[in-house]
């Protein structure tokens, strides 16, 4: 396994590479405009042999996305913040259509006010979109990501977006293990088209579908999304055994006796790894529960993990809200998927990194610390609060 | 140029049991079309009128490869299928020529889609475009586009007591399309059908993007009796507002001039959308349509005439 120094976006420009998919069609953003640039440059050079489409907009680019993959070619693109919002409102139609398409996702802000830092309101405003959605924590977790969501597109007939944190992830150099072209691709094997626009008996893809018949379309849609998690799975231990890295819908850091619990997705799952070290030293019973499956939402295996752990407080981290006044995206989620659960502990959120914002080692430790006083008293005075905010 | 008889050949691959009004232009422009371009044809459209009456599920009026996403972007669509054709080709995946067609109306095409459209063209794909133009958005129920002549009285330019319908002239499509530098682009009519199915063929055997812009009668939002259409195409033509004309590499060919001279008058008096300008005040408005048309015409007499100078 080569070891490399890559940044987030060249670990998702290699996978690119290495997977060398039929069409990748894009149109440049920031953070993630490095991605198509460095793919622009394979193809320049004949490392691909990948028909590249730069389009003149996002809603263009994955247009002709959806176009490539009904056709019946392996395709892929990358976007961030406003690009994945002008994508909108074709992101529910490539779901709909059923077309395997990878997105490397860079996450910013969305405007207003206009920011080109990290936080993760873009892809958390596509949650109800369809798509499956990873959020990777390093350029590792990106890398490999990338490699399996081509396997997961195209067994689970959904798209899939994979997405790093802009700036902390996208452009910081980490060292990478990454795989031998001939192993990515052996481990993706041949495209799998759920149908083409090129065969004998011609389809006709994307009928007007009336009252009659859009309700059981989209109930099939739904299903597509619970039959995508046995797919997700089955792909992350086939990667696992194969490469010795192992993924799934979340990982779980000292959890076994674990009183309080960080629950976090992307990059600040690493700040709180040393936070929970340091204060495991001083017999703080705190562990992390990564989030890495955002959608399908791992209901069932969340709420079984959590029901059987020792967990009295779940400090919920969220780097975006959800405008509703409940909250952030995954604390509402996850106040949702344990509603059921006889052993529900205390939850509270905090909303912090918008537009970049930095979050370190202490401002988590001071959350886990007035965590412990929620503990011992059970009084919840603010079940939503804020990190690194002047006000 | 394809005879009658060998057009015949695919008259199946657009079927009927759709659900166009009577008399429809879009329907009539396909059926021409798809007679051209034959089974390996893989055709994209945007929303619009000839989208939602041929493919209401389970129903398709489609017996060849057909693909609707969204309203704006089947330029863009067809762009990715064409890019999908050429790695797959090139890969030994794919063995047979196909061709590359997206159908829009002008509310698909003019506005909302020129973007897709524009983006396409300037890189440089190999497919034909045909615009159905009925100048206006029909399928939302006759409102005003982008391509809606001046004072023509739709459901969001009216023809009220102060405002006598749309205020302004129509955009120019074809030759915003031609000044992409598009190496085949042309105007025609369903009136004209061996000179429109010409020039599908042409656009056909063109490598690289090419612009077909149709004129389509739509009885319901222009107003007139379903058995008309043809001939209210075919006026349209003679009374020159809309030219029969093909850019090719630049060069400009006038491909019908009428023999006997049709005021504009005589084409609009056949549509219930310009009857408020039938009256002595609004006389002006007609003048002044006419005064445009007049314009466009030696315009283009004159681009047709320089480039016959170079050709000679």
């Amino acid at each position: 396994m080569p070891i490399r120094a890559l940044t987030g976006n060249e670990a998702m420009a290699e996978a690119m590479r290495q997977i060398n998919p039929d069409v990748v069609a894009a149109y440049p953003i920031t953070p993630a405009t490095e991605i198509v640039q460095l793919f622009a440059s394979f193809v320049a050079d004949g490392l691909v042999d990948t028909e590249f489409v730069p389009t003149e907009s996002e809603h263009s680019a994955i247009s002709a996305c959806i176009g490539a993959a009904a056709a019946g070619a392996r395709t892929m693109t990358s976007t961030a913040s406003q690009g994945l919002a002008l994508m909108h409102e074709i992101l529910y139609i490539a779901a709909g259509l059923r077309v395997p398409i990878v997105i490397c996702e860079v996450n910013r802000s969305l405007s207003s006010p206009i920011n080109i830092h990290c936080d993760h309101s873009d892809t958390m405003g596509s949650r109800e979109a369809g798509w499956i959605q990873i959020y990777a924590e390093d350029s590792q977790d990106a890398y490999d990501s990338i490699i399996q969501a081509v396997r997961v597109s195209e067994e689970a007939f959904l798209p899939c977006m994979v997405s790093t944190d802009g700036f902390i992830i996208s452009h910081c150099m980490q060292r990478i293990e990454t795989l031998e072209d001939v192993e990515v691709q052996n481990f993706i094997g041949e495209p799998r088209s759920p149908y083409s626009l090129f065969s004998k008996n011609p389809i006709t893809v994307g009928p007007l579908d009336l009252q009659d018949y859009f309700f059981e379309h989209k109930r099939q849609e739904i299903e597509a999304m619970y039959l995508s998690k046995p797919v997700i799975k089955r792909v992350a231990e086939e990667f696992a055994k194969r490469f010795g890295r192992k993924y799934g819908f979340f990982e779980a850091y000292k959890l076994d006796d674990a009183e309080i619990v960080l629950v976090a997705c992307g990059s600040t799952c690493g700040t709180a790894r040393v936070v929970i070290d340091n204060l495991r030293k001083n017999g703080v019973k705190v562990g992390l529960l990564k989030i890495h499956v955002m959608r399908p939402f791992p209901q069932d295996e969340l709420s079984r993990l959590v029901g059987l752990s020792t967990a009295k407080l779940l400090i919920v981290l969220d780097r975006s809200d959800t405008m509703s006044t409940m909250g952030g995206p995954i604390y509402v989620e996850l106040r949702s998927a344990l509603y059921n659960s006889r052993t529900r502990p205390l939850l509270v959120n905090y909303i912090y990194g918008l537009g970049g914002r930095d979050i370190d080692v202490e401002q988590i430790t001071n959350v886990v610390l007035k965590g412990e006083e929620i503990k011992k008293t059970g009084k919840i005075d603010k079940p939503v609060d804020y990190i690194g905010l002047r006000e | 140029m394809p005879s009658l008889k060998e057009l015949s050949k695919n008259a199946g691959l657009f079927t009927g049991g759709h659900r166009a009004c009577g008399g429809c232009g879009g329907t009539i422009i396909i059926n021409q079309t798809i007679c051209v371009a034959g089974k390996n044809t893989v055709f994209v459209l945007p929303t619009g009128c000839m989208e939602v009456v041929t493919t209401i599920y389970p129903y398709t009026a489609w017996n060849i490869p057909y693909m609707h996403v969204a309203f704006e972007n089947a330029a863009a669509v067809i762009s990715g299928v064409e890019a999908a054709y050429k790695a797959l080709t090139r890969k030994g995946k794919i063995k047979d020529k196909w061709n590359f067609i997206a159908i829009g109306g002008d509310g698909g095409t003019y506005d909302i889609g020129i973007q897709a459209l524009s983006g396409a063209i300037e890189r440089w794909h190999r497919f034909l475009y045909i615009c159905y133009d009925n100048e206006a958005y029909m399928n939302t129920g006759i409102q005003r586009s982008s391509a809606t002549p001046r004072g023509a009285h739709t459901t969001t330019s009216p023809a009220g007591t102060v405002i006598p319908g749309k205020p302004q002239f129509r955009k120019n499509l074809t030759e915003i399309i031609a000044a992409h530098g598009a190496p085949y682009v042309a105007q025609a009519s369903p009136s004209h059908w061996a000179d429109f199915t010409r020039k599908v063929e042409k656009a056909l055997n063109t490598d690289g993007p090419t612009f077909i812009n149709v004129l389509s009668p739509c009885p319901l939002g222009w107003r007139f009796p379903p058995d008309m259409t043809i001939e209210i195409a075919r006026l349209a033509v003679e009374s020159k507002f809309w030219p029969l004309y093909e850019v090719e590499n630049g060069k400009y060919k006038i491909n019908h001039r009428p023999r006997k001279e049709v005021t504009v008058k005589e084409w609009m008096k056949l549509q219930g959308r310009f009857r408020h300008l039938f009256t002595p005040a609004n006389q002006k408005i007609i003048d002044e349509i006419q005064a445009e048309v007049d314009k466009e015409w030696e315009k283009l007499s004159r681009f047709a005439s320089l480039s016959q100078g170079e050709a000679d």
